[in-house]
Order: structure tokens, then C-alpha cells, then sequence
């Protein structure tokens, strides 16, 4: 008798831990089904030399950050400055993807807070963001010297995010 | 429910109306059938047919465009899976990964119905009221014919 009446109560903390897993979890981060497959190929223009285009295959044999940014995005002003400090640091090429935004606002917004990019591409009209599953900037891609997405990260990068997530897989690549 | 079957009547009602209608129309009703499939990743609670958010309209841009160069309905579906992966579509596939979403309410009503036939069972082995014993009998019986005296 006793033990049956411990029944509700346990189903009660099942409930319980489920819902402290479900607070944990962030529902807006939404596993890439991209991670270790082929980067999807492209071929833009530079955002500094418009004439100029960047391919995927240019990249071919390097480690390289894909950095999603855009001049309208909030949360891109957050993880600037951590870019910027990173690019300082010169550990790998990072290429920035300016993502549906105006030449001028991009320009004029690099040249406000600095500009941490080896170069930037254009993508204007969204569709490279759609090959590459972008759905909130600012996102960020690891890709390997193969060509192929090892890591995405979404939201804003922080120092820590960069210790802990990026820059292990970084190191773990560059050396192999 | 009855708003679902409204709108699946009327999802009937205007598709066939497209086919006998120009190429044009039917790329749209097919385009905005897919739409109401795929979930906006911006806003998760709404289709892509209904959102008005930036990457929405993007992607029902994309839709369009692949329904007008003659790709089939399971082709844009895959491209979208391929790039946001199961979770754009409304109707998930059953597969390993997926396997608790799909049977997990099944699980849930099976593990009720067995809980509640137990419980029957237990019920019927219960005995049913105790038999007074003899004593008792004869004493109740005793302040019965004491009354009635």
C-alpha cells in the first residue's frame, strides 16, 4: 500500500526532470543536417571589390570560418567585437557573408566597428543563406580543407563560445 | 478538428479548381499547398504560407521558382530537408530518430489501457465484504431480541 502511494509522486518528478531537460534546451537552435557534408558551392562578389568574385573552391585546402552577417542584424553588433579580438589573433581565414543587406549600410557598418573579415561576399538576394540553411543571423560555419561544414554555430559568438566550441575544432583540423 | 476539415475541403475544392485553370494558377495552388507543409524556422509556429518573415518569403520564392521549372512536390521537399533539415516539415518522416514522436502516444494509451486492466483484475480478486464470524452473529443477534422485548 505504501509503495503505491509513492506512484504519483514519482510520476510527478518524472515530469518534473522532462520539463528541467525541455528549460535547458534552446528551441531556436535547430540541428543543421549539413554538419560533416559537402559546403554547398557558390560564387559571389566581394562586398569591397564587387568586380572581384569568391568561390567555394577558392578556399579549397584551408580551414575557414563562413560568418553570416548583416548591417540590420542586432546580435551581430554583440559578436563583433569578439570577432574582431579573433581576427587579431590570425589563427584562420575568416570570410564574411553579408547577407541580404544594401553595399552602402555593409560598407558604412564595417567601417564604423571594424572590419575583422579576410574579405566579405555579397548575397544579396538570400539564396546562398538558403544552400547553407541560414535562418537567423548571425550563424557561423567551420569548413575544413576539403570543403566540407565541420561545425555551425548559431547566434552570436562570445569568447567562450570560441574557446570551448570553435577553436578545439580548429586546432583538431589544422593539425590534420 | 472541424476547422481542419474545413480546410482540407477546401484545399480539394481549390486544387481542383486550379487544375482545370491556367499553368500559371496551378504552379500557385500546388506552391501554396507546399507552403502550409513547411514550417517558417524564424517563427516556429507557423507555416511558411503564413508567415511574413524575411526568410519566409525567400522560401516561398524558392518554392515558387521549383514548381515553375517543372521539379515535383517530393523534390522541393527534399531541397528543404537537405538544407533545414526534418524539422521544416509539419509532417515529419518516420524513421529512427523520429521514432519516439510517432509512437510515443501509442505507447502512452497502451500503457494506460494495461494500467487500467490490472486495476480491474486486482478489483475482482479482492474478496468481496467479510462474512461476520459466529460470535459476532449471535451478539448482534442478542441486542436485536433485547430491543424488541
Amino acid at each position: 500500500m505504501k509503495a503505491k502511494a509513492l506512484i504519483p509522486l514519482a510520476i510527478f518528478i518524472g515530469l518534473v526532470a522532462f520539463l528541467a531537460i525541455g528549460l535547458t534546451l534552446n528551441p531556436r537552435e535547430i540541428p543543421s543536417p549539413l554538419i560533416d557534408k559537402p559546403a554547398p558551392a557558390f560564387n559571389l562578389p566581394q562586398l569591397q571589390q564587387p568586380e572581384a568574385q569568391l568561390k567555394l573552391a577558392d578556399m579549397q585546402g584551408k580551414v575557414w570560418l563562413l560568418n553570416v552577417w548583416a548591417s540590420w542584424c542586432v546580435a551581430c553588433r554583440e559578436e563583433h567585437p569578439v570577432l574582431i579580438d579573433f581576427a587579431k589573433r590570425g589563427v584562420l581565414p575568416i570570410i564574411g557573408l553579408n547577407y541580404k543587406d544594401k553595399r552602402d549600410d555593409a560598407l558604412g557598418w564595417l567601417g564604423q566597428f571594424g572590419d575583422p573579415y579576410t574579405l566579405s561576399i555579397v548575397d544579396a538576394d538570400g539564396r546562398v543563406g538558403i544552400d547553407y540553411g541560414v535562418y537567423g543571423v548571425p550563424e557561423t560555419f567551420l569548413i575544413d580543407g576539403k570543403g566540407r561544414i565541420r561545425h555551425k554555430h548559431i547566434g552570436p559568438l562570445t569568447p567562450e563560445v570560441l574557446e570551448k566550441e570553435l577553436l578545439p575544432r580548429i586546432k583538431e583540423l589544422q593539425g590534420a | 478538428m472541424a476547422q481542419r476539415l474545413i480546410r482540407a475541403i477546401c484545399i480539394v475544392f481549390f486544387s481542383v479548381s486550379a487544375f482545370a485553370a491556367t499553368p500559371e494558377a496551378t504552379v500557385d495552388a500546388r506552391a501554396t499547398r507546399l507552403e502550409e507543409q513547411l514550417r517558417c524556422l524564424v517563427c516556429q509556429n507557423q507555416s511558411i504560407a503564413e508567415s511574413q518573415a524575411d526568410l519566409a518569403m525567400d522560401l516561398k520564392r524558392q518554392v515558387h521558382e521549383m514548381l515553375a521549372a517543372g521539379k515535383s512536390e517530393a523534390e522541393v521537399r527534399d531541397f528543404m530537408v537537405e538544407r533545414y533539415g526534418d524539422f521544416v516539415l509539419y509532417d515529419p518522416p518516420l524513421k529512427t530518430g523520429t521514432l519516439i514522436l510517432w509512437l510515443g502516444p501509442l505507447l502512452l494509451v497502451l500503457g494506460a489501457l494495461a494500467a487500467f486492466f490490472w486495476r480491474l483484475r486486482q478489483r475482482r480478486s479482492e474478496p468481496a465484504e467479510a462474512v461476520p464470524d459466529a460470535a459476532a452473529l449471535a451478539r448482534a443477534r442478542a441486542l436485536l431480541d433485547k430491543k424488541e422485548s
